[in-house]
């Protein structure tokens, strides 16, 4: 394969596998159209490279008994010399607490992403440990009231096939 | 009474489809892959865009032709995607769904007693539109060891000098056969040659999995002598909408616009709405779309191969059709009694013409998971069957 075949492949494996993490190797190569063994060698690849980065599960909690609150927090910062966002991101990254990070552009810095028990573990969290830092120089949290659709996935009504049975 | 029916409608066979769905009305909870449309909604933003234009109150009539700026959308859609450039104010007809082009072209162009070459299997409507216009079906029967491909000889046995129009429905429903640029060439040759004009139905064309779609009217001398059908149901997922267009020579269209506007006015209104947005922004859609079916064919016929089933690898559509020739029994009784004993609704291929018989169709237009399921009944069927003998 030339390069621009592997590039190829691997956008379409990459496709495949956005929305269906656990698909079966040896049928995604049939449905591609390519051999097993590339397949296998193309995602190995890609996990070394960090282009695939995990493989998770897309769950709806709010179908649980489990309590989770999930908030969106604008954090506005002070760059710090040198290293532009890297740092303040990093000390924010790295409490578990912490979901996702985002550098953004427009009226704040970061968007933090997080998930907790309950409010109070959040604005504790938010209190406490995001607020505090030095460069940190606002908080704005916005609680998730309800998930429509998640990673391209809509958990909120579904519809039936409705076509008949049947045409020509 | 005098019988209140004209005979040629009475004497029309009613559709083999029909038949079939009656029965499997009455199996609610059977899985089915006999439908032939699209199992994609149609895309939002273009959805959106004809909520939009009944927002904004247009809901009036179009001109007879259809908008103005839809038709220009067209012309730029097939310039790009097949190289054929039409005048948006003279050479474009909007219609409803490819269907009613094909009624109308049938009716603009045919005297009584001129024969129409019809390839089958092929879709139901060729024929009952040709009796209607007046004219006489020629039927070429398609050989699976062609590929179901038209081949020039088989045109050339069935032009005679009546012969007024030769309908090409490729990519094909049932099959999901294609003709190449090669294979066009040698048919454009013949057309050409006998002064045959061309009712080249493309409905299907954006779903072609071998290089891309290639119409008879981009090949030079046709242009003239080709009506042109496509439309917007299944490139774009849009069936119910029923939205199609001819294109053609002036002299064609005008005629076919002057039936239409009798018995039709204008084809809907939010639907021409929503198809410019189809059109200006639904490349990247339709492309997803014609992925997505191909990670099916390829996933439908390895499973076929695996069975043993004997079936030709289909380069277009969304349909597959395997020969069941082995079993020894008629497609129809292969179809009812699968769907009896397994609870799967797939197609006669004799409802699409006689030659269909031995055959059977198999719509893609399910998810992967959908057919699967369907996969696995249709495997314990074949090996039942293979047991019993």
């Amino acid at each position: 394969m030339n390069d621009n075949e592997i590039k190829e492949m691997r956008m379409s494996i990459l496709k495949a596998i956005e929305h269906d993490g656990r698909v079966d190797l040896k049928e995604l190569a049939i449905r591609l159209g390519i051999d097993a063994t590339d397949v296998a060698n193309a995602m190995s690849d890609m996990e070394k490279e960090g282009i695939i980065c995990g493989y998770q599960t897309l769950i709806d909690w709010d179908k649980t008994d489990d309590e989770r609150v999930t908030a969106l927090i604008e954090v506005r910062v002070t760059p710090q010399r040198g290293q532009g966002f890297d740092s303040i991101a990093e000390r924010i990254y790295k409490f578990s607490e912490v979901d996702s990070v985002y550098l953004i552009s427009g009226g704040f810095d970061l968007m933090v992403i997080m998930e907790g028990r309950s409010l109070k573990e959040v604005s504790s969290f938010v209190t406490n440990k995001l607020s505090s830092l030095e460069a940190v120089l606002s908080c704005a949290t916005h609680f998730i009231m309800r998930k429509y659709k998640m990673n391209g996935t809509v958990l909120a009504r579904k519809y039936k096939d409705e076509r008949i049975l049947v045409t020509p | 009474m005098r019988d209140p029916i004209a005979k040629k409608v009475s004497d029309m066979k009613p559709s083999g489809i029909r038949k079939f769905f009656d029965i499997v009305s009455e199996m609610p909870d059977a899985i089915s892959l006999g439908v032939g449309e699209p199992d994609f909604d149609t895309p939002w933003h273009v959805r959106d865009e004809g909520i939009y234009s009944l927002e904004r109150g247009r809901t009036f009539y179009t001109s007879n032709s259809g908008l103005m700026e839809l038709r220009t959308e067209i012309s730029r859609y097939l310039s790009r995607h097949y190289n054929v450039s039409y005048k948006p104010g003279e050479e474009i007809v909007i219609t409803v769904g490819g269907s009613e082009a094909i009624d109308i072209g049938m009716r603009a162009m045919l005297e009584p007693g001129e024969e129409v070459i019809i390839p089958e299997p092929s879709y139901v409507s060729y024929v009952p539109c040709t009796i209607m216009a007046g004219g006489v079906p020629v039927i070429v029967n398609l050989k699976e060891e062609n590929e179901f491909r038209l081949t020039a000889e088989e045109l050339a046995d069935a032009i005679t000098p009546k012969t007024k129009i030769l309908v090409l429905p490729f990519p094909n429903n049932p099959t999901g056969a294609i003709m190449e640029r090669r294979d066009l060439e040698d048919i454009a040759k013949l057309c050409i040659e006998h002064d045959i004009f061309v009712l080249s139905d493309e409905i299907y064309s954006e779903l072609s999995y071998k290089g891309d779609h290639v119409t008879i009217a981009s090949i030079p001398g046709m242009k003239e002598r080709t009506i042109l059908i496509n439309g917007f149901s299944k490139a774009f997922a849009m069936t119910g909408w029923r939205l199609g267009y001819a294109c053609g020579p002036e002299e064609i269209i005008s005629q076919m616009t002057k039936i239409h506007q009798y018995c039709i006015m204008c084809a809907p209104t939010t639907s021409q709405y929503a198809a410019v947005e189809a059109l200006k922004h639904g490349d990247r859609d339709v492309e997803g779309m014609r992925e997505a079916y191909n990670e099916r064919r390829r996933y439908l016929m390895h499973e076929f191969r695996r069975m043993g089933l004997q079936c030709f690898e289909p380069y277009g559509a969304f349909y597959i059709f395997p020969s069941i020739k082995e079993f020894g029994m008629t497609s129809e009784d292969f179809c009812t009694d699968l769907l009896m004993k397994k609870k799967v609704a797939v197609v006669p291929g004799s409802a699409f013409g006689d030659c269909g018989e031995g055959f059977v169709r198999i719509s893609y237009a399910y998810s992967i998971d959908n057919l699967k399921n369907a996969i696995s009944r249709i495997e314990e069927y074949i090996t039942e069957l293979r047991n019993k003998k």
